[in-house]
């Protein structure tokens, strides 16, 4: 099943299709990441991006299509057993709005909950890495912390660590700074740059143009539940050649 | 009061103290443990998406909410040995406060499962957490904190529903009160002393109840 896709892509979306009810969200998305690159999902709230990246951890199983990460490609066209699900879930990590932390646990407890329970490794194994990890998104000092003593940014961070902390072969961030307070986003971004520079493979959902256009190697339009334009910043967000993407962008970027 | 009566009073302490704690706070504790059981059984069954189960803890619950507690502690311990199931008086009592306690705070658990947001679920599930695991680490510690002062509720509520196994038998503070009095129809005394041991442990459960309450909130911004 993997012959036919090109060894460097991590990530390969071939047909996903996707219906809430009689409502048809997605209509046939296709897309592929490159092992180590970024991808930037932009669109009109509404179009189905934010269910493109749900479907891609299973969290939204996709009603049809074939989605591959990494050396597991699963066919959603057919059953999948619960075996299969949960290994096409640990390929990828997932960074939400609302960071959803465990509000009763510390910030570490956090991140350690998924290697010692899922992953069953050593416990002071885990929190060595996870003091790490804290370190990488500057919030060390905060480790003994509950989350309702952090700032949202702060908070979307730890998300981040806790993420990170099952060492998964695909990050996916759903619109990570749109919760936050202006003055905030920048933490934010900029560990999520850090990431990027490091290697990760990224599918991130958002509504910074700008920052989609230095992070980003590529950039997908989705709107209508089709991928409308996909490429480089410079061409998707540099030069559209759709009504819809200029129309897209000059809203965003010049809201007045 | 004459001094007979306080000596009758004086006599019935003890024995009165020895069937609350042997009889009254067991028969409490062990049917509010086995009915949490029952209860979050009947509200996982509840909430689920599969119809028939979740019918069937619905119809639970409202035949232990429609039906006195009183017949249903007739039901086990006079009905049932018509059809050979002859229980003794105490674990019949068990049997009957699980199954009640089982149907009220069902629906308790069950609301505040249902009171953890989403996004709890969702996050457990892509660290890789399966529905057990989901519901004991992540959903149920926090639903505890929504769920305690009702549930304390309902345990005080238990304490006092103890007092009517008296009637199938149980020897515990009301009967032993009971029995003490009726030699003499000092009920007033007896029954005034019973009131106060069963005062006395739901002031002691109210004190752990706001202990308890102040443990889970730890975690929440004031």
């Amino acid at each position: 099943m993997t012959a036919e896709t090109d060894v460097t892509d991590l990530l390969t979306v071939r047909g996903v299709r996707k219906a809430f009810g009689d409502h048809e969200v997605l209509r046939d998305i296709s897309f592929e990441v490159p092992k180590g690159t970024v991808t930037a999902v932009i669109g009109p709230s509404g179009s189905g991006k934010t269910t493109v990246l749900r479907t891609l951890n299973a969290l939204d199983k996709a009603d049809a299509g074939v989605i591959g990460i990494g050396d597991l490609t699963v066919d959603f066209a057919e059953p999948v057993d619960r075996a299969t699900l949960a290994r096409f879930r640990a390929q990828s990590g997932m960074v939400f709005q609302a960071h959803n932390l465990f509000p009763h646990m510390t910030v570490l407890q956090n991140i350690i909950e998924g290697p010692v329970i899922v992953q069953k490794r050593p416990k002071a194994e885990a929190l060595s890495a996870a003091r790490k990890l804290l370190e990488q998104v500057g919030l060390e000092e905060k480790a003994d912390q509950y989350p309702y003593q952090l700032s949202g940014g702060q908070q979307q961070r730890v998300g981040i660590a806790r993420a990170l902390a099952l060492e998964p072969q695909l990050m996916l961030f759903d619109e990570p700074t749109s919760a936050l307070d202006p003055e905030l986003v920048g933490d934010v971004l900029s560990v999520i740059k850090d990431l990027a520079a490091g290697g990760w493979t990224m599918v991130i959902v958002t509504h910074e143009i700008r920052f989609a256009q230095q992070v980003a190697d590529q950039v997908l339009f989705i709107d209508g539940g089709v991928v409308l334009e996909a490429g480089p910043p410079e061409q998707v967000i540099g030069e559209p050649t759709q009504a819809r993407t200029r129309q897209f962008l000059k809203r965003i970027l010049d809201p007045i | 009061m004459d001094p007979a009566t306080w000596a009758l009073i004086w006599r019935n302490l003890w024995p009165m103290l020895v069937a609350t704690v042997t009889q009254t706070i067991p028969l409490t504790a062990i049917s509010f443990v086995f009915g949490l059981v029952v209860a979050l059984l009947v509200a996982l069954a509840r909430i689920s998406k599969t119809g028939p189960l979740s019918a069937l803890a619905r119809g639970y619950i409202s035949v232990i909410r429609g039906t006195p507690l009183l017949v249903q502690l007739f039901i086990v311990f006079y009905a049932l040995p018509q059809f050979n199931i002859v229980i003794d008086p105490f674990p019949a009592a068990v049997i009957a406060f699980s199954l009640n306690v089982g149907g009220y705070a069902a629906e308790v658990i069950r609301a505040a499962i249902l009171s953890i947001p989403k996004g709890q679920w969702e996050a457990s599930q892509t660290i890789g957490m399966g529905y057990a695991t989901t519901l004991q680490r992540v959903i149920l510690p926090q639903a505890a904190r929504v769920a305690v002062p009702p549930l304390s509720n309902t345990l005080i509520s238990l304490v006092k529903d103890t007092s009517l196994a008296s009637t199938i038998l149980v020897t515990e503070l009301l009967r032993v009160a009971q029995l003490a009095a009726a030699p003499t129809f000092d009920f007033f005394a007896l029954y005034g002393v019973a009131a106060v041991y069963y005062w006395v442990i739901c002031v002691i459960l109210s004190f752990g109840q706001s202990r308890l309450e102040t443990r889970l909130e730890r975690y929440v911004a004031r």
